[in-house]
C-alpha cells in the first residue's frame, strides 16, 4: 500500500464544526477496506485529540499517515501546554471550564480513552509551548 | 428492529434525519458525558441523553449508533437538526427519562445478547 498522508487544521474554541476531522479520517479509513475494531480506534483517539485542541489549545493540526504496518495520528497545538502529563493522563482530571464540561465535554476521560485504544501513544508537552500527541494503530495480519 | 419501530412504538417524534429510519437497533446506551458514549456505546445502539447541541452527531457517526434519542423533553437547535439530516441519523424526542425509556426500549428486546 502507498503511503496516504491527510491533514486537517482544527481550531480552538470552535464547537460547531469539531468532531468533522475524525469523521473524515474514519471515511477514509473506511473506503479504504479497514476492518470496524481499527476504524473505530482511530476514530475515537482522533475525536478525542480533536476535542482536546478545540476545549484547550490554541489552534492545531491533525495528521493521518497510513503504510503497510499500521496508521498514525498526529495532533498538535499551540495552545497553553499541560503542567503534568502523568496528572492529566488520570482518569477524571480536568482543566476544562464549567460551560464546557456542561455540554458533555471534559469528562477527564479524553488521554485514558486515547490510551486505552491506541496501540502506542506518545505525549509531549511544556507549559506555554503547546502539545503533540502522537498515536499508533498496527495493522494486524490478514486485517 | 429498526429506527422506525421504535419512533411508532413509544412515542417518540422525529426531530430529523429521516433518512436513517431503516437503520437496524441492536442495543442502547444512556449518557451525557460524550467520552463516556464514545468509549462504551456498542455500534447500532440507540443513544438516549439530555445532550442537545450539534456536538452528539459526531459521536453518532464515530460510534455507527442507529439513533438519537433526546429525552425529558429537551430539544434539539437548528444546527443539531440540520447536522442531523446531513448525517442522516434520526434524531428523536421523547418526554420520558432516560430510566423509563430505557426500561421500555430493554423490555421490548432491545439488548445485546452477546459481547
Amino acid at each position: 500500500m502507498s503511503d496516504i498522508i491527510k491533514e486537517f487544521n482544527i481550531k480552538a474554541g470552535d464547537f460547531d464544526h469539531a468532531g468533522e476531522g475524525s469523521m473524515e479520517i474514519r471515511t477514509i479509513l473506511k473506503s479504504q477496506g479497514f476492518d470496524t475494531d481499527i476504524v473505530q480506534r482511530v476514530a475515537i483517539c482522533a475525536y478525542e485529540a480533536e476535542m482536546n485542541v478545540v476545549m484547550h489549545g490554541g489552534d492545531g493540526r491533525m495528521s493521518m499517515t497510513i503504510d503497510d504496518t499500521g496508521i498514525a495520528l498526529e495532533v498538535s497545538d499551540d495552545g497553553p501546554g499541560i503542567d503534568d502529563i502523568n496528572l492529566a493522563l488520570t482518569e477524571g482530571y480536568t482543566t476544562a471550564d464549567e460551560e464546557v464540561q456542561q455540554m458533555g465535554f471534559g469528562a477527564g476521560m479524553g488521554l485514558p480513552n486515547i490510551l486505552k485504544n491506541s496501540d502506542h501513544f506518545d505525549i509531549v508537552s511544556q507549559k506555554g509551548r503547546g502539545v503533540c500527541l502522537t498515536m499508533c494503530f498496527w495493522i494486524k495480519e490478514g486485517a | 428492529m429498526k429506527v422506525r419501530d421504535i419512533l411508532s412504538a413509544f412515542n417518540l417524534e422525529l426531530a430529523a434525519g429521516a433518512k436513517g429510519l431503516d437503520r437496524e437497533v441492536v442495543d442502547g446506551y444512556c449518557g451525557d458525558l460524550l467520552s463516556d458514549v464514545i468509549a462504551n456505546a456498542k455500534s447500532g445502539s440507540v443513544w438516549l441523553t439530555v445532550q442537545a447541541h450539534q456536538n452528539i452527531l459526531a459521536v453518532a457517526v464515530l460510534k455507527e449508533l442507529a439513533a438519537i434519542v433526546l429525552i425529558n423533553g429537551y430539544h434539539p437547535d437548528d444546527a443539531t437538526k440540520a447536522k442531523a439530516e446531513e448525517e442522516g441519523i434520526p434524531l428523536l424526542l421523547s418526554i420520558s427519562t432516560a430510566y423509563n425509556l430505557a426500561g421500555e426500549l430493554f423490555s421490548a428486546g432491545i439488548i445485546r445478547k452477546s459481547g
